[in-house]
């Protein structure tokens, strides 16, 4: 019964069943698309695309102070400009995309840094910053809301695109290029709509831990694209309940609380897992006939 | 077909064009080619290039292309390195535009192009079946439902390869030789009219390649037009009733036993392979078609001009 008691918060107050309810939408949604970051090789484009939010998001926060609605969409509007702006500079001049990604996120972070430090107080910018997933009101599980559902939404649409993207690109732009654009643009549409969700939970530094982490530990146990995209929500959302209940007993941050439990997780998956270190080396030498 | 009929270099697309059948004037062999299924020809037209020149950045890679492909050939281009053989895949495949001339008989047509080097992650987490089943996408689309039918003919597929039983294998663990038959699985699937091969037995072990050789005259048979870069002189006297030489320009078309002469091998392997920045604007030359006069082939000013890359 002590186990049980340990995990009481969770129904106990209302702002963890806020949380739990924000973490478990955020984890539908973002999961399945860092799976998609992780196999196409664009983790860290994740991460810079979570910088470049920054400004946008400052940007409402001084047009209209805390508001929910002007910092998410000065969040998105900021994200799609760094992405359409570096795609356009990868493709028409000599620099490659990640160069022309990480000047175009290290000024729009500079940008927001400097927004939020000359016009707001520094409550603001860690809020900004790491988030506030113990105070997520209703407008925000709203807004968490309507991202997951569009999100899984437009993934059950392009999924075939998708996976025909990332395995053999030259095959789907022969076959139809409006899919291959609409496969390689609306997927960098759905990073940053859910990166400004994480970033309402676990602030812009950290939004893209529920993404990346999940996959990468998911790669380790299971082999198909399809598990994958199963187990990476699943783990995210045990990840996150134990960062929330690791948080409420410890008296830690809860951003911080849920990346480092993603992290364990990670770890553990990455010695431990069916494809992880450990099990590789402790494979039996017998090998089979045939 | 009387070529000193000296027709204007480029006619309008809409004019049955009195095209020369095959070769440039130089070029001392058979005129015409032997199609192979007749009865086909009607029911497909055929692939005719006109004065091509296809490259990069106004060097040509291979330029002024003049012949015809009956539906249902097997032709095998031959040539040294950097002759202008994948180019002019790319081209057909309609991944380069052409520098200049064109290319006529593929509207509509459905195109399948295996390059040298497909850029495809090997170790991106699907399966066998997943991978071959996209051979379909011209009847399933983004969207389509897979139904029983589709399943069993990527079944098919497989088996006519020699993967059966590798369907839920995923990718990473094929070989070399067996990803490529993979491919040709998914190739077959694809069901194209014109299938564009680059090397495509590089990494393929004999009797593997002689079972993907079959296929490929199948293909022909059915009517498919089967165009193959291979270098293996060998393989395409044995197995290729037409190929095309080419040096950067074509040094010969036709009957591969015509085609593959010891004077014309010497003449292939003169080319300059080199890039020339210095080279002059492309003269009419010696294999410029329908012996038109100097500056016949009518190079828009500006932004059609190519450079005769290694011919100064």
């Amino acid at each position: 019964m002590a186990a049980l008691a340990w995990f009481a918060p969770l129904w106990e107050f209302s702002f963890m069943q806020r949380a739990l309810l924000g973490c478990l939408l955020l984890s539908l949604s973002a999961a399945p698309v860092g799976v998609f970051l992780m196999l196409r090789r664009m983790s860290l484009t994740g991460d810079a695309m979570a910088h470049a939010i920054l400004p946008g998001a400052a940007l409402g926060f001084l047009i209209s102070g805390l508001s929910l609605g002007a910092m998410t969409l000065g969040g998105i509007v900021a994200g799609l400009v760094v992405a359409v702006a570096s795609g356009l500079v990868a493709r028409s001049t000599i620099l490659r995309e990640d160069t022309a990604l990480a000047a175009f996120y290290l000024l729009s972070l500079a940008l927001g840094v400097l927004i939020i430090s000359t016009y707001g107080s520094q409550v603001d910018l860690l809020h900004v910053l790491f988030g506030s997933v113990l105070a997520l009101d209703n407008a925000a599980l709203a807004l968490l809301l309507g991202i997951a559902g569009l999100s899984l939404l437009a993934l059950a649409l392009l999924y075939r695109a998708l996976v025909l993207e990332c395995l053999d690109p030259d095959f789907l732009r022969a076959h139809s290029r409006r899919w291959s654009a609409l496969a390689h643009y609306g997927f960098l549409v759905l990073v940053v709509f859910n990166l400004v969700a994480g970033f309402h939970a676990l602030g812009t530094l950290m939004a893209v831990s529920i993404m990346v982490l999940p996959a990468a530990a998911a790669r380790f146990w299971v082999r198909r694209i399809q598990s994958l995209l199963g187990l990476a929500p699943l783990l995210a959302l045990v990840c996150c309940v134990a960062g929330l209940l690791l948080s409420y007993h410890a008296d830690w941050p809860t951003s911080p609380a849920i990346v480092l439990a993603l992290g364990a997780v990670y770890l553990f998956s990455m010695v431990f897992g069916r494809f992880g270190l450990w099990r590789q080396r402790a494979i039996s030498p017998v090998h089979l006939k045939g | 077909m009387d070529r000193a009929g000296a027709a204007p270099a480029v006619l309008p697309a809409a004019v049955p064009v009195p095209v020369p059948v095959s070769v440039p004037v130089s070029v001392p062999v058979p005129v015409s080619v032997p199609v192979p299924v007749p009865g086909f020809a009607a029911a497909r037209p055929a692939i005719e290039l006109h004065n091509l020149t296809v490259g990069y950045e106004r060097h040509p890679a291979v330029h002024h292309l003049s012949l015809r492909w009956a539906a249902g050939s097997l032709v095998a281009i031959v040539g040294p390195n950097g002759a202008g053989k994948s180019t002019l895949l790319k081209a057909l495949a309609a991944e380069l535009r052409p520098l200049s001339g064109r290319i006529e008989g593929l509207v509509g047509r459905r195109v399948a192009y295996l390059p040298q080097a497909p850029q495809i992650d090997r170790s991106f987490p699907v399966t066998v079946q997943d991978l071959v089943q996209f051979g379909l996408w011209h009847q399933v689309g983004a969207l389509g439902r897979w139904k029983g039918a589709h399943r069993q003919r990527c079944r098919e597929a497989l088996a006519t390869v020699g993967l059966q039983g590798f369907e839920s294998r995923t990718i990473d663990t094929l070989s070399g030789g067996q990803f490529q038959r993979a491919l040709f699985a998914r190739l077959m699937l694809q069901d194209a009219d014109l299938l564009l091969l680059d090397e495509p037995f590089a990494a393929v072990d004999e009797s593997t390649s002689a079972d993907l050789l079959q296929l490929l005259k199948n293909w022909s048979a059915s009517g498919k037009t089967v165009l193959t870069v291979l270098h293996d002189l060998r393989l395409v006297r044995t197995h290729f009733p037409q190929a095309l030489l080419l040096a950067r320009e074509p040094i010969a078309h036709g009957a591969t036993a015509a085609v593959l002469t010891p004077a014309n091998l010497r003449r292939a392997l003169g080319m300059r392979e080199a890039f020339d920045d210095l080279a002059p604007w492309c003269e009419a030359d010696a294999a410029a078609p329908l012996g038109t006069p100097a500056h016949a082939h009518e190079h828009a000013p500006g932004h059609t001009l190519h450079q005769a890359g290694g011919r100064s």
